[in-house]
């Protein structure tokens, strides 16, 4: 991917530490996957998080027994954890996207380490995201009514409503993200199945690679499949969070009914995103020795984007109070005033604080390079965008434009058990992943090796904070 | 398509092995110079001089553009079916052809169907999945996807014979020289 592209500028932080070389970086990351040895606190998280797998398993089992009634939702709150935790994993999957896809096309080098992680991510986000409208629609089992399958009833689904263009909208996303990620790994596999010493290994990387042999033939047209996929993964990725939005902007609830809410959308999930991003990458990074792969210079620019696109929903929250009060409407006036001082005001407040205070700390390099400051900044912005969404989902359905009409949402302990179940799954999936599958892209890092050195010289000459493993 | 070259029976070629792409490319140059034509040249990660060395073109842009605009025919073509045709639904008043409303899901069929046939036409082209192939006969090749450089001389060239052809290869100074057997 990265042979066509531009040398790095000079002075710049190297994005792949020094002393490396094709064989340094084949073993250290290829060692990750063929070792033998299960580490004990992979085992352990592994083991926790199985556990929270199970608790998601019993509580879907327990809603195909029982019904949607065991959760909190009912007239007037029908949209409760199942949407906000729909919006929120979705919004997660984003940044993977961003990264592969649109920082490729952008020359992002040193998007290179952190991509496959961040796709691998997308995935498990999109899988526990799909989950919840599918389970939401009441008999899941009949969720293939969404699709336009021919069937005995002579029915056909309403192509005018956004919940529909939601479901082809997430489903392409699923598939161009799983697509983009295997064919990036074809490679790979081929050498790890080269590289592995047991036949087991030999034979399923072997059928993973689907006879891989680097071909220039198959290099070239390879090189084009891959850069047309971030090239229709670019709008794509854009489109889906803008489709999530319409499900909200294309009601007439006072607090959805806004212009504002596809880039608001779009910018939030590509914020929560970067946050997810760095929360498990850290203590990855930390726990495989990744400091020379994943170094400064890639926290520090994710610290600023997650900064960009901070500010971008910071704008979006002021403009839903201002245009509250400018379009002169009695219901969206209500509607500011309850979000603020209502009975969720204590989550408006948290938002606030963890979504908009909180990133600004984000504008010191001091603390986009403070590996703790930015993991802890990272979780509550996570925080913070859950929160959004509750907010947003909750308070206008709790009040709308007519008082008879109103009603309070309270989530049940099986809304809580699947919405604990969902981030452990993930963190379940994610554990696996880095364990079997090559985390960082092999092929792809070698292209930056000679960049990397002569990048090294010159930041050896200018700053060299980054010169020292943390 | 390089997956067969049978006529030579128990041959599919000569392989060349280089330590790196510098050598590998002066290996191409010289065996182009003795008037080879069909070869192969295989490296651990996409080089565009050796692509460009080789002259090696492909049509993988084509079909994603046809798959694209498939995605986008049948995207729209569906949405008209079922609302003006056989599910006619008066929606707001709406007509039943609202085209307006079908945009989204014209474009996310555009994406879905482009990308599929990016991948598959990719995949298909190449050959892919293929359990076996002749190179991998060569104990050294499975360094092809780590850090050595290979370049193949099919049996189909006219100019081949299995003799002098490993003899001219040698004239590039490769690590070593092997005949791959079918």
């Amino acid at each position: 991917m990265s042979a066509n592209l531009p040398p790095s500028p000079a002075g710049r932080t190297p994005v792949i530490g020094p002393g490396h070389d094709v064989g340094s970086i084949i073993d250290k990351i290829s060692s990750i996957v063929l070792t033998r040895d299960i580490a004990r606190g992979w085992f352990l998280l592994l083991s926790i998080t199985g556990m929270g797998v199970l608790m998601l398993g019993t509580s879907i089992a327990w809603l195909l027994i029982r019904g949607v009634g065991i959760w909190g939702i009912n007239e007037p709150v029908a949209w409760g954890f199942d949407i906000i935790n729909f919006v929120w994993w979705i919004g997660i999957g984003h940044a993977g996207t961003l990264i592969s896809a649109i920082l490729l096309l952008l020359r992002q080098e040193w998007r290179t380490s952190i991509n496959r992680f961040s796709e691998a991510m997308t995935l498990f986000a999109v899988m526990c995201a799909g989950m919840y409208p599918a389970l939401h629609v009441g008999r899941p089992w009949l969720a293939f009514w969404l699709f336009p399958l021919p069937n005995t009833m002579s029915m056909w689904p309403q192509f005018r409503s956004p919940l529909l263009w939601d479901v082809f909208a997430v489903s392409t996303y699923a598939t161009v993200s799983a697509l983009f990620w295997y064919v990036g790994l074809i490679p790979d596999f081929a050498t790890l199945r080269d590289k592995a010493q047991n036949k087991v290994g030999k034979v399923i990387f072997g059928m993973a690679a689907m006879g891989w042999r680097g071909a220039t033939r198959h290099w070239d047209r390879y090189e084009v499949a891959y850069l047309l996929l971030a090239g229709l993964a670019t709008p794509l990725v854009v489109s889906v969070h803008t489709v999530v939005s319409f499900d909200f902007a294309v009601s007439v609830i006072p607090g959805w009914h806004a212009t504002i809410m596809p880039p608001y959308f779009v910018a939030g999930a590509v914020y929560s995103g970067f946050a997810m991003v760095l929360t498990l990458m850290l203590p990855v990074r930390a726990a495989y020795r990744l400091h020379d792969f994943i170094t400064l210079r890639h926290i520090e620019n994710m610290g600023k984007i997650m900064l960009a696109t901070g500010l971008i929903v910071a704008y979006g929250y002021t403009m839903e109070l201002f245009f509250g009060w400018y379009s002169g409407t009695l219901a969206e006036g209500f509607m500011v005033k309850n979000r603020v001082m209502g009975a969720a005001a204590t989550a408006y407040a948290a938002l606030i604080f963890c979504n908009i205070i909180t990133p600004q700390l984000l504008w010191f390099k001091k603390v986009r390079v403070n590996l703790w400051l930015m993991f802890v900044i990272s979780i509550i912005v996570n925080i913070g965008m859950w929160l959004e969404r509750y907010v947003i989902v909750v308070t206008c359905l709790e009040r709308d434009f007519l008082p008879s009409a109103w009603g309070d949402f309270h989530p049940t302990v099986w809304d809580w058990s699947m919405f604990i179940g969902s981030i452990c799954f993930f963190v379940f999936m994610m554990l696996l992943f880095i364990r079997f599958i090559p985390m960082i892209p092999i092929f792809e890092m070698r292209a930056l090796i000679p960049k990397s050195q002569a990048g090294a010289r010159a930041g050896q000459a200018g700053s060299s904070s980054t010169s020292t493993p943390h | 398509m390089s997956a067969d070259h049978t006529t030579e029976p128990g041959l599919h070629g000569v392989m060349a092995e280089y330590a790196d792409e510098h050598s590998l490319l002066a290996g191409i140059h010289k065996a182009k110079a003795e008037g080879f034509t069909d070869m192969e040249a295989y490296t651990p990660a996409p080089s565009h001089d050796v692509i460009t060395a080789l002259g090696v073109t492909n049509r993988v842009s084509t079909i994603v553009f046809f798959g694209g605009a498939t995605g986008a025919c049948f995207g729209f073509l569906m949405q008209y079916w079922v609302s003006a045709m056989a599910y006619p639904l008066n929606v707001g008043g709406r007509p039943y052809n609202s085209w307006p409303a079908f945009i989204v899901i014209v474009f996310e069929c555009t994406i879905l169907f482009a990308a599929l046939s990016a991948v598959i036409g990719m995949l298909l082209l190449n050959g892919l999945p293929q359990p076996y192939h002749p190179v991998f006969n060569v104990p050294q090749f499975s360094r092809a996807s780590q850090d050595r450089y290979f370049l193949v001389v099919h049996s189909t060239d006219p100019k081949f014979d299995p003799r002098s052809t490993m003899e001219k290869l040698q004239g590039s100074h490769p690590l070593s020289v092997a005949e791959v057997q079918n």
